[in-house]
């Protein structure tokens, strides 16, 4: 863990040192072969992508469990579960790619051009839905079943006892499994990298190409010289701050503050 | 008009209900439809495709025609180097952080926070880093050999946390008893925790194996983009899933291919995932979430 910071820092601190931190923020643009280092119209691609999916795949994701878990007639619920799990481990570039030749062009026939924001979120969700399902499934398997049969007792119904009883119950770890999905939302490169045109510009609407900071790692690493491999490095620098303050955020909701 | 009141509140119940269930039913649906099409598309378009010859015969015309054989072998290539360095790397720190340190010492929880972080660090940070230390630092370029040593630290947060689990899942009258039949702590360690914790250190494996092989973006950076077959460790060789992405964005018409690819994919994660839940079923008695 060290090592991977240091190296990381390493690896970016030429460029930090004569390029500044400010200018990767204000630059005109994203040119590093002419000296513009601008990372905003990237950090809101990857904003952009990250809110809009885990925004729909939370509520989808939580009914999801719901469903399992109290609406389901036991054959239906143990092949729901089954097919979650199995989705969860799915590769993403088998998204990606289905993304690519099945969403693309669906998208593309609504509003050309197809890649764009909005496959990127229809992918992005359909990838964490099961990372935030399986989590809530696990955190409603939890709950003490002496809280539902109170409620039960009390006569109320079941849609009143879940919203009433069971959601601020297991709040915490419903808040865990969105914070994953989120984490997986901003980590995830290659799936995104397929379906959202990688053009380097501040979306302006659903249908506009975008490029998130983990695409534009993939794509110019290759190529990648001096202060702009340096630069790629300080994007890895910004998502592994992204990622430490998410995993932060989880363990003070899981231990901390809100208890379930 | 008291009555009627009562009326109103439970035909509004009423309503809510039948909305929450029609809600809830509808998200399940959904994600089932999306799910059907996905692999549907998938299995529909690769079926006619997988035949022995695909698996067995290097790709031809940058991967439109021909087989997979030679990816199929980097591919396991990566996966050993890969599990050769984490397994006892892991199975070190298991035992370290589970029965040499307490759980609430400076060095256990420092350790264990850093693992967590690390498990959810994008893996395009972790083939960034693998460049620059495995490739660069090391010197040892594009190769096999680099790309299983950083899926090594790709896989090793999974791992190490699996195996602790199942060393806290031996119930201390073991060690206890050890202890008074006046047995070494590494005695005790070999013969008596190790054989335990071998259900948890096997989850964790056919786990953190899923993950190293659905892996793309650290590797594409590490153990670089040719087909052929490799002829040692330090040669350049595409993984499966790389050859997927490939075929799928920078080869016209490599569609097919690209779609059979993506089954055997598919078909050998299921295997594994399916080994995963065999085996956390039936010896650790316990669910393990694939996160």
């Amino acid at each position: 863990m060290v090592l991977i910071v240091a190296f990381l820092v390493m690896e970016a601190l030429p460029v930090l040192r004569h390029v500044g931190i400010t200018r990767f923020f204000t630059d005109p643009s994203w040119h590093p072969a002419e000296g513009f280092y601008n990372l905003t119209p990237m950090l809101w691609g990857t904003l952009f992508a990250m809110v809009g999916s885990v925004l729909i795949a939370t509520p989808l994701g939580i009914l999801s469990a719901v469903f399992c878990r109290y609406y389901a007639p036991p054959a239906v619920a143990r092949p729901y579960r089954k097919l979650i799990e199995i989705l969860a481990g799915i590769p993403s570039v088998v998204y990606g790619f289905w993304g690519l030749v099945v969403l693309v062009p669906l998208i593309g026939a609504i509003h050309p051009p197809g890649p764009s924001l909005l496959a990127g979120i229809v992918i992005l969700t359909i990838m964490i839905l099961p990372t935030i399902a399986l989590m809530a499934d696990a955190s409603l398997t939890n709950m003490p079943q002496q809280y539902v049969r109170g409620a039960a007792a009390l006569g109320l119904s079941r849609w009143a006892t879940i919203r009433g009883v069971v959601f601020p119950a297991t709040k915490s770890g419903l808040f865990t499994g969105v914070i994953l999905g989120t984490g997986r939302a901003i980590g995830e490169t290659m799936a995104i990298l397929m379906v959202c045109g990688n053009v380097v510009q501040t979306p302006d609407s659903l249908f506009s190409p975008i490029r998130t900071l983990t695409a534009n790692i993939a794509l110019e690493m290759a190529y990648a010289l001096g202060d702009h491999r340096a630069a790629l490095f300080v994007s890895g620098l910004v998502l592994m701050g992204m990622i430490t303050t998410l995993v932060a955020a989880a363990d003070w909701i899981s231990h901390g503050r809100i208890h379930g | 008009m008291e009555e009627s009141m009562v009326k109103t509140m439970e035909r509004n119940l009423d309503g809510r209900e039948l909305l929450a269930s029609t809600l809830v039913w509808s998200a399940a649906a959904l994600m089932t439809a999306t799910f059907c099409w996905l692999l549907g598309d998938i299995i529909w378009h690769a079926l006619n495709h997988i035949t022995w010859t695909f698996l067995t015969a290097p790709p031809r015309n940058a991967g439109r025609e021909g087989g997979i054989g030679p990816i199929l072998i980097s591919t396991a290539l990566i996966l050993g180097v890969c599990l050769g360095v984490s397994i006892p790397i892991g199975l070190g720190t298991a035992v370290l952080l589970a029965e040499f340190t307490t759980d609430d010492s400076l060095f256990g929880r420092l350790t264990r926070r850093s693992l967590d972080v690390l498990s959810g660090v994008p893996s395009i940070v972790f083939g960034l880093f693998g460049n620059a230390f495995f490739c660069k630092t090391l010197g040892l370029g594009f190769s096999i050999l680099s790309g299983g040593l950083t899926l090594a630290c790709m896989v090793l947060p999974i791992l190490i946390r699996s195996t602790e689990e199942g060393f806290r899942a031996v119930p201390t009258g073991y060690r206890l008893s050890a202890a008074a039949l006046g047995l070494s702590r590494t005695t005790t360690l070999v013969h008596l925790l190790l054989p335990a914790a071998v259900p948890g250190l096997l989850v964790g494996l056919v786990l953190g194996v899923g993950r190293a092989i659905a892996e793309t973006a650290a590797l594409i950076f590490t153990s670089g983009y040719v087909d052929r077959t490799p002829e040692s460790l330090l040669d350049s060789g595409r993984a499966l899933s790389i050859h997927i992405f490939d075929l799928s964005m920078n080869v016209p018409g490599g569609d097919a291919n690209a779609y059979a690819s993506a089954l055997v994919l598919v078909v050998l994660l299921l295997a594994i995932n399916g080994t995963a839940s065999w085996l956390a079923e039936h010896w650790l008695h316990r669910r393990i979430i694939t996160a």
